[in-house]
């Protein structure tokens, strides 16, 4: 997938956008329906989610994240500035990666590839009432309040599944050391 | 700028999958802006939604049309991208004109002013200003609350906050932050639900009266 994207970026190349395309296209579509937008609304937005990849494709930097990261991000952006209407807040992963102040963290050792699948594997092996309120957070958008109260469950207790979860996931990316 | 209050796992995580109320994402955005560290777990975060988009199932869509696409290569980076070293967040820079010693002041009781910041979003996002010595008021009024010491310092019995600290308090936790010496203490304060200044003032005259 990086290396589709270096041929957008480097030789805008329509064959490289179009493989892209028919793998995000129809999952970005998908997230914007999850988060509330019907079909067409949905495809708008992730024709305009791959267009903004396709126009900045030159920002992506492979040692950031993974694609699917940086189509997630852009995706997550649109969405908060289309569909709900508000700042998108959030910075979008592009640029050179930050130099460390001195010692690398150990996740940083990891290729965005690697990192990925790690973060993937360690989600499939979440306890269901954990994944529950990460997917209803990254994929339904609920906030820690709406999550409480689709579940019946107390604030308190959304946020320690999210918590530990977090610290699952992060855990994945750290034994290496 | 050594940063020791961070924001919490959970209003990280919810701020990368993009579902914290507007008003806390912008104190979260100003935070991170100001924190390697919390900058670092965000980027972790995104992985998590980078996986599970890879793992939506399909929902089919239009094919791609080449003559949508305009010359790629044309974009410039996130406008927030711009480094700078102001007292005010960059996130934020655009709501806070001429900075922080030309703010209009709201007097809300003694030694206690504010200044609402418009913003498209849920929740209420203001700047708060407390007198050295002074009692930071609760004004939460349930729902979850942040906030980022952009100038001076308070503490309570968490600790001590100073520029670039987070705290974070629900309405579970009660606290009585106070301003330290050495200056007015400014704040920026996302409160996810939108608090009442009349009580906020009628404490402030009750605390007044007692002494």
């Amino acid at each position: 997938m990086a290396d589709l994207l270096r041929r957008v970026a480097e030789q805008a190349d329509p064959e490289a956008f179009r493989e892209l395309f028919q793998t995000y296209g129809p999952r970005v579509k998908a997230y914007m329906m999850r988060q509330g937008a019907d079909a067409a609304t949905a495809e708008d937005l992730a024709q305009e989610t791959l267009l903004s990849v396709w126009r900045r494709a030159s920002l992506y930097v492979a040692d950031r994240g993974s694609v699917a990261t940086w189509i997630f991000a852009i995706a997550r952006n649109v969405r908060i500035d289309r569909l709900r209407r508000e700042v998108a807040w959030q910075e979008l992963p592009e640029g050179r990666p930050e130099q460390p102040s001195g010692e690398t963290l150990p996740d940083e050792v990891l290729s965005a590839k690697e990192r990925q699948a790690r973060v993937r594997t360690a989600l499939s092996q979440l306890p269901p009432e954990q994944h529950q309120v990460v997917t209803l957070s990254y994929l339904d958008g609920l906030s820690h309040g709406e999550i409480a109260a689709r579940l019946g469950l107390p604030l308190g207790t959304v946020k320690s599944r999210m918590r530990i979860a977090y610290q699952r996931i992060r855990a994945a990316l750290e034994d290496l050391q | 700028m050594t940063i020791t209050h961070h924001l919490d796992d959970a209003t990280l995580m919810s701020f990368a999958a993009g579902a914290l109320p507007g008003a806390l994402a912008a104190v979260a955005a100003a935070h991170a802006s100001m924190c390697l560290r919390c900058r670092r777990e965000l980027a972790m975060l995104e992985t998590v939604g980078g996986a599970l988009l890879a793992d939506l199932p399909a929902t089919p869509s239009a094919q791609f049309d080449p003559r949508r696409m305009v010359p790629a290569g044309a974009a410039q980076p996130h406008p927030f991208a711009a480094a700078g070293d102001r007292e005010i967040p960059r996130p934020v820079a655009g709501l806070v004109s001429g900075g922080l010693d030309s703010v209009p002041w709201r007097w809300l009781g003694p030694g206690v002013w504010d200044h609402l910041l418009p913003h498209a979003g849920l929740g209420r996002l203001r700047l708060l200003r407390v007198a050295r010595g002074r009692n930071i008021p609760e004004h939460g009024h349930g729902g979850m609350e942040l906030t980022l010491v952009l100038r001076g310092s308070f503490h309570d019995d968490t600790g001590r906050y100073r520029r670039g600290d987070v705290a974070e308090l629900d309405e579970t936790m009660a606290h009585q932050p106070v301003a330290d010496a050495g200056g007015d203490c400014i704040c920026l304060v996302a409160s996810e639900k939108p608090e009442h200044f009349s009580g906020l003032i009628a404490r402030q005259w009750q605390r007044l009266r007692r002494i």
